[in-house]
């Protein structure tokens, strides 16, 4: 499987479901997929962590955010003997099968594509929140000014100078689009377009799926045996679009200590796993409120 | 590679994916190591120790590739009698004189016909190989780990993985960038890789190879027509000045060999004449050779930049190079600009070497004060590379053409637009002179003689564009018309942008390629290394965008006439059939008559491989069909060198100029012949002072470019690495109680710089064998070098922490092993660094109020990287 750059397709047409397979074993860190994004989606700076220097490593786009839709993690970490390991993953929204987002969301301002990616229409959108917390990924937020000094751009795509001037879309929730308007084009998206070493692979989701199979099959026989597939199946939100092949945590661990050392919850829940239960306790407390009442009555 | 060339590096990664092995040699652990099967910490300073080490078990255990070394390199030439290398006289080599060494003791043997005299059983005791088994015996696996803390089974590891990766059926490729060349002996380390590589049997092969990976989008072009003084394009020596070289005659006879490629510098020569002086070059005035600028001393960067220091230039052009930031020893680099009268910077950016004046870190310090100045600053707004057409040429010397995607705003210009601009009226000026005085000044003659043709294109507002195209065309090469005897009066068949700018005829049809390139003025070539990439079908090859097989063709242009892979005769034995199946790329087919294969044979295309040499040819005819190095004068690849260096005919390990440690191999600290420029502003720390206990080495960040003129302007750039840094690690930040994050200031004899500390284990200490019966640890820390003081993303001039000094071939600076001290802390601002440093540092203000400036032993010439990869 490969990224098809400079060709036309048409899944938007065909409504084919589509996403990313990311791959840390061929990630190289250099963060083009952070720059191609914000560059195709014009997404303002958000001025880079400057407190949180060393601490992160090379990271100082800290996490996913309002102005930060591709973000690379990076994780120091060691080698059983001892030697350093750099662990690089570009992350991004997964683009749930089932959203809690979306689901949240009281003006219909989140919607599904025809190519399945979750889409927030800024236009819409009221600022509420409910989508914030309702994200078991904590991907999606609320555009607010950055918290770090701004970094100028001469392109002026961003504030010159101080936090006190206003961002555009300030307020309204934000994450990645899947780069819609470039599947509408037949256009991968512009992060895996950029990826050097084609870690961002981006494709139907069924072909995706019987590739990163293999691909953790073929890692396992090379050695690399702590790698697992990140698509979440586990949890609630019934799989996602935007799957990672993981490494880093124990041998043969479903993906657990792996989804820890990344920041990834390993059984991701979203908010609407408790609407049964929260509505059945609701009932019955109207019940037994009500028999209680009675019961003041009667007796 | 990763980190500062990450797009090249999808090929490293796929490679890696089909099972190559990758191995990164770095003294920290960087975004490369962590993709390499095998990373191999090092000294910084301790690269040829390692090499050495390598080539030690090499020849050793007799792993070279034996056949292609017997016929194909001069291992099996004999070295001259009264040769002594390093083992015999305490580290240098014989004809040392106190200040360079005479050469003569360096030559191999020959017969009376001028012929090599080999052994093809390369058991003579003084033939190369055997010199080489002696010269690198020292090397051991304990020696290796002393000098370079690489430990015993990592070094046999990286060993194993080289000699089976190598032979006739595989080949392996070592990748090189500036954290090998800046050293005091930069050259001598990519020799030492080269000898490595040419015992295995790498070089003219497919998939091996050394390969320079070069700083910028066309380093490798700026080399090629070059931007350094004593070279002309095609690799031309610039002449010299003096008795030897006032005509041509006299500069054929020191540059032109008989034998090989360069017997055919004459042709070369009068060709790149006749482009640049027209029908001025005619055989009477010697083709105008005597107008060609001489060199007359050192005029690399760091010498003039000195010179500039003292008062000694008037003005600059600074066009694209931010040396406030990108060049060594800042400070003292800053301030001799502010010696200039006037100063003209290009740039894309209010860079800081155009701001040195008003908010520098001179200014901030009371060292120049705003008002006293006297640089008259010109910065003119430059075009980027999506804002006009032209070629880059990458580091496989492919030239690739890339079309201007958007029209420059406001008064942005392309770099072509000004030089042609400044050469019109420079040249109405001399004219305006020479009618008014009816004679023209010898400064002048140069100019007026210029044929200055080039025909212009409009660019949306734009006027007065040179044709880019044309440019190229004239690089190609072009048969000369005689325009007064009226034979032009039309274009003729395969004339390219044949139209100068008032529409005559300037020139007949293009040369396909430089073999039909003459020395009596019929033609004209601007660079002819690459002549045929534009010939008389019109095809601009630069351009080409449909790639076939697996080299490429197609896509772009590599000079020489598309050659992939140079010297590929060695992809073939002796007797012209491929080494192995898997590894043909040119071949001898002896139904065709002739050289064929997945490659343009790099190879006298009909010589069959069984011709015997011709004692009487001249050029590449005096070869033998299985010598495949045809620049060299014996067709052979140079085990052994004793000609073309100055500073010994085998690599050996020196120390850097400023090193924690004694030379373990010799009594010789350092290259004898590289230069440190000892003045009171460019200090070096003795060996042994124990006020700078840690080695410094600087390099790039994927985020950003060099200087930062293309990045840190940028916010999508600068937020990724918002703030300079420093990689420590977690044993030194323990002992001097840092914690991840913290103000530190590293500082040394130059300046003093903070970072915030990046606490990692990606920074190891290294064990480098015993002292006083412990284990010797030396701690090294990193620091990109990417801030300045102006734009929105500021930070210290790392640059200013490095000494100017120079490698004795190509003058290049060692920027990638120094000393330093790292303090806890942030430094003091404004006035105070000075005196805190001076207090520090007593000999500083000995230094500044009077200690004797001892300008000493500058290098000989500078070529190829001196000045390329400043920044």
């Amino acid at each position: 499987m490969k990224n098809e750059r400079g060709q036309r397709h048409n899944y938007v047409e065909r409504g084919v479901t589509v996403g990313f397979l990311t791959d840390p074993t061929l990630c190289i860190g250099c963060k083009a997929c952070e720059v191609a994004c914000k560059e195709w989606n014009d997404v303002p700076s958000d001025g880079g962590a400057r407190a949180a220097i060393g601490s992160r490593s090379y990271d100082h786009s800290g996490d996913l955010g309002a102005s930060t839709w591709r973000h690379v993690k990076f994780v120091e970490t060691e080698t059983e003997e001892g030697l350093p390991r750099w662990l690089f993953l570009s992350d991004v929204c997964k683009h749930c099968e089932r959203a809690g987002c979306l689901e949240a969301c009281p003006t219909g301002a989140i919607w599904r594509t025809e190519v399945g990616s979750v889409l927030v229409d800024d236009d819409r959108c009221n600022g509420c929140g409910y989508c914030v917390v309702s994200c078991p990924f904590g991907v999606i937020d609320r555009r607010g000014r950055p918290t770090a000094e701004i970094i100028g751009s001469i392109a002026g795509t961003a504030p010159s100078s101080g936090s006190s001037e206003a961002v555009a879309g300030e307020g309204g929730a934000f994450k990645c689009t899947l780069c819609y308007d470039r599947q509408v084009e037949g256009k991968i998206p512009a992060c895996a377009n950029a990826c050097p070493t084609d870690s961002i692979m981006f494709g139907p989701l069924v072909d995706l799926k019987e590739y990163a199979q293999v691909r953790v099959e073929t890692l396992h026989q090379r050695g690399v045996t702590d790698a697992v597939l990140y698509d979440g199946q586990e949890g609630n939100v019934n799989g996602i679009h935007a799957m990672s092949v993981l490494v880093g945590g124990s041998v043969g661990d479903a993906a657990g200590d792996a989804a820890d050392l990344w920041g990834q919850p390993s059984n991701p829940t979203a908010p609407y796993a408790y609407l049964a239960a929260s509505w059945s306790s609701a009932l019955l407390t109207v019940v037994l409120s009500a028999v209680a009442c009675w019961l003041a009555f009667v007796l | 590679m990763a980190e500062a060339h990450p797009v090249g590096f999808r090929w490293v990664m796929k490679a890696k994916e089909r099972g190559t092995k990758v191995i990164h040699v770095d003294p920290r652990f960087s975004r490369t190591s962590a993709q390499a099967d095998l990373w191999m910490p090092i000294r910084a300073g301790g690269d040829l120790a390692f090499l050495g080490g390598l080539i030690s078990i090499v020849l050793k255990e007799k792993a070279y590739f034996a056949e292609y070394v017997e016929a194909y390199t001069n291992a099996g030439a004999l070295v001259h009698e009264d040769y002594q290398g390093p083992d015999d006289l305490g580290g240098l080599f014989s004809g040392w004189n106190a200040e360079s060494y005479d050469t003569s003791t360096w030559q191999l043997e020959r017969d009376a016909d001028g012929v090599l005299v080999r052994d093809p059983t390369m058991e003579h005791a003084r033939c190369v190989l055997q010199v080489l088994k002696r010269h690198f015996a020292r090397y051991t696996p304990s020696m290796v780990e002393e000098i370079a803390g690489v430990p015993e089974q990592r070094l046999r590891a990286v060993a194993d993985h080289l000699i089976a990766a190598s032979g006739p059926v595989k080949t392996a490729a070592i990748c090189y960038a500036v954290g090998w060349t800046q050293h005091s002996k930069g050259v001598q380390i990519i020799r030492a890789a080269a000898i490595l590589q040419l015992l295995l049997g790498n070089v003219g092969r497919p998939g091996g190879g050394l390969m320079a990976l070069r700083g910028h989008a066309s380093i490798q072009g700026s080399t090629d027509i070059p931007t350094l003084y004593d070279i002309l394009p095609g690799y031309l020596k610039m002449p010299r000045g003096g008795v030897g070289e006032t005509t041509l005659d006299g500069w054929c006879a020191t540059h032109q060999p008989r034998t090989g490629w360069w017997a055919n510098s004459r042709r070369y020569m009068v060709s790149l004449l006749k482009a640049y002086y027209g029908e001025k070059a005619t055989h009477a005035n010697d083709y105008g050779f005597g107008l060609l600028p001489r060199v007359t001393k050192d005029h690399s960067h760091f010498h003039y930049w000195l010179e500039m220091a003292d008062g000694g230039i008037e003005g600059l052009f600074l066009m694209g190079q931010n040396p406030s930031v990108g060049a060594q020893n800042g400070r003292l680099e800053r301030k001799a600009l502010a010696q200039l009268d006037w100063l003209v910077v290009r740039d894309l950016v209010e860079i800081e070497s155009a701001t040195f004046w008003k908010d520098g870190p001179e200014i901030e310090r009371g060292e120049l004060v705003t008002e006293d100045v006297k640089t008259e600053v010109y910065l003119l707004p430059a075009a980027a590379h999506v804002e006009k057409a032209g070629t880059f040429t990458q580091t496989q010397r492919m030239l690739q053409w890339r079309e201007q995607a958007v029209e420059p705003r406001a008064d942005q210009r392309s770099e072509a637009w000004f030089v042609h601009q400044l050469a019109l009226r420079l040249q109405a000026m001399a004219r305006a002179e020479s009618d008014s005085s009816n004679a023209t000044a010898d400064r002048d003659a140069a100019l007026l003689s210029l044929d200055w043709w080039y025909p212009e294109v409009e660019h949306g507002a734009i006027k007065g564009e040179p044709q880019t195209e044309a440019v190229l065309a004239e690089i190609n090469g072009w048969r000369t018309v005689d325009r007064q005897a009226g034979r032009a009066a039309e274009t003729q068949p395969g004339a390219v942008c044949a139209l100068d700018r008032e529409n005559h005829v300037h020139h007949g049809p293009q040369v396909a390629g430089f073999s039909e390139l003459n020395d009596d003025g019929s033609t004209a070539c601007g660079c002819w290394i690459y002549s045929g990439v534009y010939g008389p079908d019109g095809v601009n090859r630069a351009y080409r965008r449909e790639p076939v097989g697996r080299y490429g063709h197609g896509w772009g242009y590599a000079w020489p006439m598309d050659r992939r892979i140079l010297y590929n005769r060695a992809s073939a034995r002796p007797d012209g059939k491929p080494w192995s199946k898997g590894k043909a790329l040119v071949w001898w087919d002896d139904s065709l008559g002739q050289w064929t294969g997945h490659d343009v044979p790099d190879f006298p295309v009909d010589k069959r491989p069984d011709t015997a040499a011709d004692l009487n040819g001249e050029g590449v005819a005096a070869h033998p069909g299985d010598a495949p190095f045809l620049m060299q004068d014996d067709g052979l690849g140079q085990l052994f060198v004793p000609e073309g260096l100055v500073d010994g005919p085998l690599p050996t390990h020196y120390e850097p100029l400023e090193s924690p440690l004694a030379n373990a191999l010799y009594a010789q600290q350092s290259d004898p012949a590289a230069g440190r420029f000892d003045r009171p502003d460019n200090l070096f720390a003795d060996l042994g002072d124990r006020r700078f206990p840690y080695v410094l080495t600087t390099y790039r960040l994927t985020e950003h470019h060099t200087a930062g003129g293309m990045s840190r302007t940028l916010s999508r750039l600068s937020e990724l690495q918002p703030e300079l840094f420093v990689e420590i690690s977690f044993e030194l930040a323990g002992e001097l109680q840092i914690e991840d994050g913290d103000w530190v200031t590293v500082v040394n004899l130059r300046s003093a710089v903070e970072a915030r500390a990046l606490v990692t284990r990606r920074m190891m200490p290294l064990r480098m064998g015993s002292q006083d019966g412990k284990p010797r640890v030396v701690h090294q820390v990193a620091m990109p070098f990417h801030w300045g003081s102006s734009g929105p993303n500021r930070g210290d001039v790392v640059n200013d922490l490095i000494p100017l000094s120079s490698e004795p071939n190509v003058s290049i600076h060692e920027s990638k092993a120094l000393l330093c001290d790292v303090v806890p802390g942030r430094r003091p601002g404004d006035r105070e660094l000075l005196q805190w440093l001076e207090q520090r540092y007593p000999e500083l203000e000995i230094a500044r109020t009077g200690g004797v400036a001892n300008v000493g032993h500058g290098a000989r010439s500078a070529s190829d990287d001196a000045s390329e990869e400043l920044v």
